[in-house]
């Protein structure tokens, strides 16, 4: 039985940090590092249509390997190394040691890998700790800057105290169910009457917490815009894409399997979760002058849409979170690239204000960054249009209707703040000479091929999304 | 052929305009002139190859053209075109010539850019006319709504942002609206018959319950309400109007608001007949309510873009007037007004355009005794004035004509109230006419005249007016198969149920035997 094949995108992910750590300690070069992490991940990414295509058995006690965590692991490693290319250009300018930061983040995409792949309550654990360590020194690198301690250390604290929720909610499952294996759980859940004992209930209750908290969904949402404001912006990036999407690639296994939506109660209060998140991010949003923090209330919002996605359990519903998932990390990856790309080591370009007339000196930046923001407010010829499409799809196909009419009108309310930043860019410039002038840096090479490369994904997705949905609906397939 | 030209040919010369902006302001002004003016002589040779068809009995469908797109949703693109998605385009492509050509001076920013909006609006109401796959559809409503956005937030006036920011919300959440409906639709479409398809002519007829029916109806109604717009929705438009530049002007009130009658047309009336026949009333009282509060409004204003503006909410009430009374006679009313507005509302933002070009300013009050200064453009400002007003001869009197003398056999009072409207047009014309152009010239202007250009584009209207006034049969018969056609699905779909209420004398023929306002047979 040939098990290791089957992990071999996981072991690989796990080397990556440890062959980074022994060259740090004998040789000091930001540049070999980013190399060496770009080929730790590009190699997974090789690796994965070999492992999906091989006949090794794809579940193993704690992990399963199947299409659905290939396809997500892929996911993740692929935003990785979009991370990691933004990280060169932005740390080039920082302060102090910069090689440490590739080994955390190579480090928590290890634990993002484990959480997708995770069958298991004791690999859930276990992946979510390794990201939430490696996040908690990711989050506070610039440690010379105030914003920067105070947000790794508010998301210390709460991270630490939501993964207590989480482990409390696992043991009330535990003594429950007696297993704490997802499909054991599911053959021992369908064997037993519907009517749920207490005991599961606030398990849940509390493995809802502790995911909430990950994916900073109302009312766990309050570390959200300090932390995303205070952050490095690359890592603000992998904040809302990676961290989130592991969390998302999790929550659908586990809903598959361990039972979690077959409960009115746990599906109601999914729903109310979701409609908080909506209408509070959005309405908060509006009130936003810092981008950073702007996007922070937009992805709470977004990820209640996700929600309703995930709530709508059917087959459809899976495709949407996943289609959805890729279409938003494409386009959050792409403004976060676009901040941090704009960003010199004076002033971060994170202030509505810095984009004012973006657009008569930077045309094509603009343009791009108009288009992510129209994704965003998912109008038609983007990735994300196609994502709420398919949400809204999702949701009427399981007769959601009023949940999916809040989804629209409070998108309604969203576009407004997007459309800001948009015209911002387009107004005339200042003239005023003393005005906190916008960051004018000229793009590195990578920098401005990464941001092109998603520039294009975001429209391709979004005209022609018939060979992704294709290969989404193959993955999901693979978890039912 | 395949129809694709239609859409490809403007987009890409959008792309080549906006990239010949880089080194030169005058070539994407011949790029887009020459884009437009070809797209419309091709409309116009396939005008003339529908035309031969249905001389000798081969109207209806003229191209289609159907491409799997994702058919995991079964969405396919789905083009299609019929006697009036063509009058459409001719319209829209007729029009965007003349955005071209009105803009030659007046937008010296960004020129580039600019062309490559007025492409993009050309390539998205085209696609929207032509596009017979339900997500497609919606795919190009919104996609219009982009290049308008950019049009009025850089190239308009003073309170641009907001009025471009309030009519890109009000417009989105009203397409969102129609996208819940059109999700109903398919899913309702899915469950009865186990087919996922997005495709309107498989989802004309779909059986449905009262309710879903009304509830479906009234999501789509509400969005093509916004666009058209009927009252209580129209509160973006005086602002979007008044604040784009000309070019946006023209593409809004010409083109962008005949969308929501074609939506109305095409997908209300359609595939919920029964629907829209029980709330055919309340739809034709605010089409009343829509007449006389636009043609009030426009009494009242001091902004002389914002009078004409009010003045298109009036007339675009005659357009859903007819639509909803579903005879033969009012439908092909509406088709006219449709066509006659575009021009007429086009020509009045033109002349204010060029007024505000010289003036800078839009002040009715500022204005007066022009005539004196500008003769020409007085006339041509006459001239539309009474087009506006429905003088016999010019297009908008046979569609306000024809209008009224089907709802007329529908319902009696209504019709007289909107009768009053055409009263209530005559004094908001007149009272225009006198404060700018007569009486005495108390600004103290000096002008120039209209120029070469600027009375090339106004004879061309001038002359589509006339022509459309004094013989419309061409348009008429045009219009004429897809408007039965579309009578035949909307029976088809009711057949089970009660019969029309109404019943008419059908057929094209019976239609030609109504000469309106003596046009000549051919």
């Amino acid at each position: 039985m040939n098990v290791f094949g089957a992990l071999t995108p996981i072991v690989l992910l796990g080397l990556t940090p440890l062959v980074l750590m022994l060259v740090i300690s004998f040789r000091r070069s930001h540049g070999l590092v980013v190399v060496l992490s770009l080929a730790g991940l590009a190699l997974t990414v090789a690796v994965l249509p070999g492992v999906a295509a091989s006949t090794a058995p794809p579940v193993a006690p704690l992990l399963a390997m199947d299409a659905f965590a290939l396809f997500y692991i892929g996911l993740l490693s692929a935003a990785t190394m979009v991370v990691v290319v933004l990280s060169y250009g932005y740390l080039e300018r920082a302060p102090g040691n910069r090689e440490e930061f590739y080994l955390l983040l190579t480090l928590a995409t290890f634990g993002c890998a484990v959480l997708a792949a995770s069958n298991h309550f004791v690999s859930f654990f276990l992946g979510l700790e390794i990201l939430s360590v490696s996040l908690y020194g990711l989050v506070a690198y610039l440690r010379t800057t105030r914003t920067a301690l105070e947000s790794g250390v508010k998301y210390l604290i709460l991270a630490a105290a939501s993964a207590a929720f989480l482990l409390f909610g696992m043991a009330l499952i535990y003594a429950d169910l007696g297993t704490m294996d997802f499909t054991a759980m599911n053959s021992v859940l369908a064997g037993k009457a519907r009517e749920p004992t207490l005991l599961l209930l606030g398990g849940f209750g509390m493995v809802i917490i502790g995911a909430g908290f990950k994916l900073a969904v109302v009312p766990f949402h309050m570390w959200a815009p300090d932390v995303y404001q205070g952050a490095p912006t690359p890592v603000t990036a992998y904040l809302t894409t990676v961290s989130k999407g592991a969390m998302v690639a999790l929550l659908l296994r586990y809903s598959q399997y361990g039972g979690l939506l077959d409960y009115e109660s746990v599906a109601t209060v999914l729903a109310i979760i979701a409609v908080l998140s909506m209408f509070l991010g959005n309405l908060l949003a509006l009130l936003q002058e810092n981008v950073k923090r702007l996007l922070a209330y937009s992805s709470i919002a977004h990820l209640g849409y996700l929600l309703v996605a995930v709530i709508a359990a059917s087959r459809e519903g899976s495709h949407a979170v996943t289609y959805y998932l890729v279409a938003y990390f494409i386009t959050s990856l792409g403004i976060f690239g676009i901040i941090a790309a704009l960003s010199d080591e004076r002033k971060e370009a994170d202030e509505v204000s810095d984009y004012r007339g973006l657009f008569w000196r930077r045309p094509w930046v603009s343009g791009a960054l108009s288009l992510m923001l129209f994704s965003l407010a998912g109008i038609p010829l983007t990735a994300g249009f196609v994502g709420k499409f398919y949400v809204l799809t999702a949701g009427v196909l399981s007769d959601l209707w009023a949940l999916v009419i809040l989804l629209v009108v409070s998108s309604v309310i969203g576009l407004y703040y997007y459309l800001r930043i948009i015209i911002t860019m387009y107004l005339s410039a200042p003239d005023d000479p003393s005005s906190p002038l916008p960051a004018t840096r000229r793009f590195s090479l990578p920098e401005g091929l990464v941001l092109a490369g998603l520039t294009v994904l975001l429209i391709w997705f979004g005209v022609y999304p018939a060979p992704l949905l294709g290969a989404i609906q193959a993955a999901i397939g693979s978890l039912t | 052929m395949s129809v694709a030209w239609i859409l490809l040919m403007p987009l890409a010369g959008g792309l080549a305009a906006w990239i010949a902006g880089r080194w030169s302001d005058l070539w994407p002004r011949w790029i887009s002139l020459g884009t437009a003016l070809l797209h419309l002589l091709l409309l116009l040779a396939t005008w003339g190859v529908f035309f031969a068809g249905i001389e000798t009995g081969q109207g209806g469908w003229l191209v289609v053209y159907k491409q799997p797109w994702i058919p995991q949703l079964g969405i396919s693109f789905h083009l299609a075109v019929d006697g009036l998605s063509l009058l459409l385009l001719l319209l829209t492509s007729f029009l965007t010539v003349l955005a071209v050509l009105t803009s030659w001076r007046s937008v010296t920013r960004s020129v580039g850019f600019f062309h490559f909006n007025l492409l993009l609006i050309l390539t998205a109401l085209s696609g929207v006319f032509i596009a017979f796959d339900l997500f497609l559809f919606f795919a190009f409503w919104e996609i219009s709504l982009l290049p308008l956005y950019f049009l009025i937030g850089i190239w308009g006036y003073e309170n641009r942002v907001y009025a471009t920011t309030k009519f890109f919300i009000i417009t989105q959440g009203s397409g969102l609206l129609m996208l819940l409906a059109i999700l109903g639709l398919v899913v309702v479409h899915w469950q009865s018959t186990g087919v996922m398809t997005f495709d309107y002519l498989e989802l004309v007829g779909t059986p449905m319950s009262k309710a879903t029916a009304w509830w479906l109806m009234l999501g789509f109604f509400i969005a093509f309400a916004v666009k058209l717009p009927v009252v209580p929705f129209h509160t973006w438009l005086p602002d979007a109007h008044t604040q784009a530049p000309t070019a946006g002007s023209v593409a809004l009130a010409g083109l962008v608001l005949k969308i929501g009658a074609y939506g109305m047309l095409r997908f209300v009336m359609t595939i919920f007949p029964q629907a829209a026949a029980d709330f055919a009333l309340a739809a034709m009282i605010l089409a009343v309510v829509g007449i006389l509060y636009g043609a009030l409004l426009a009494l009242g204003q001091t902004d002389l873009k914002r009078m004409v503006a009010y003045t298109s909410i009036s007339h675009m009430g005659f357009v859903l007037l007819g639509i909803f009374t579903w005879n033969e006679l009012a439908l092909q009313g509406a088709v006219i007004i449709m066509l006659s507005h575009g021009f007429s509302a086009a020509a009045l933002f033109m002349l204010v355009g060029d007024l505000q070009h010289r003036t800078h300013t839009r002040e009715i009050d500022r204005f007066g005794g022009l005539w004196a200064v500008t003769p020409r453009m007085g006339g041509v400002g006459l001239f539309f004035a009474m087009a506006s007003l429905g003088l016999p001869g010019l297009a908008s009197f046979v569609g306000e004509f024809l209008v009224l003398l089907g709802a007329f056999r529908v319902n009696v009072p209504l019709t007289v109230l909107a009768s009053v409207g055409l009263v209530a047009a005559t004094i908001y014309s007149l009272w225009m006419m006198q404060k700018v152009y007569y009486g005495a010239n108390t600004g103290e202007w000096k002008l120039d005249d209209t120029s070469g250009r600027e009375m090339a584009i106004m004879a061309s209207l001038i002359g589509a007016t006339l022509w459309l006034g004094l013989y419309p049969q061409p348009v008429l018969t045009t219009s004429g198969d897809a408007l039965a056609q579309m009578r035949q699905f909307a029976d088809k779909a009711r057949a089970p149920a009660s019969r029309p209420p109404v019943k008419e004398v059908q057929g094209p023929k019976a239609m030609a035997s109504i000469p309106p306002d003596g046009g000549r047979r051919p």
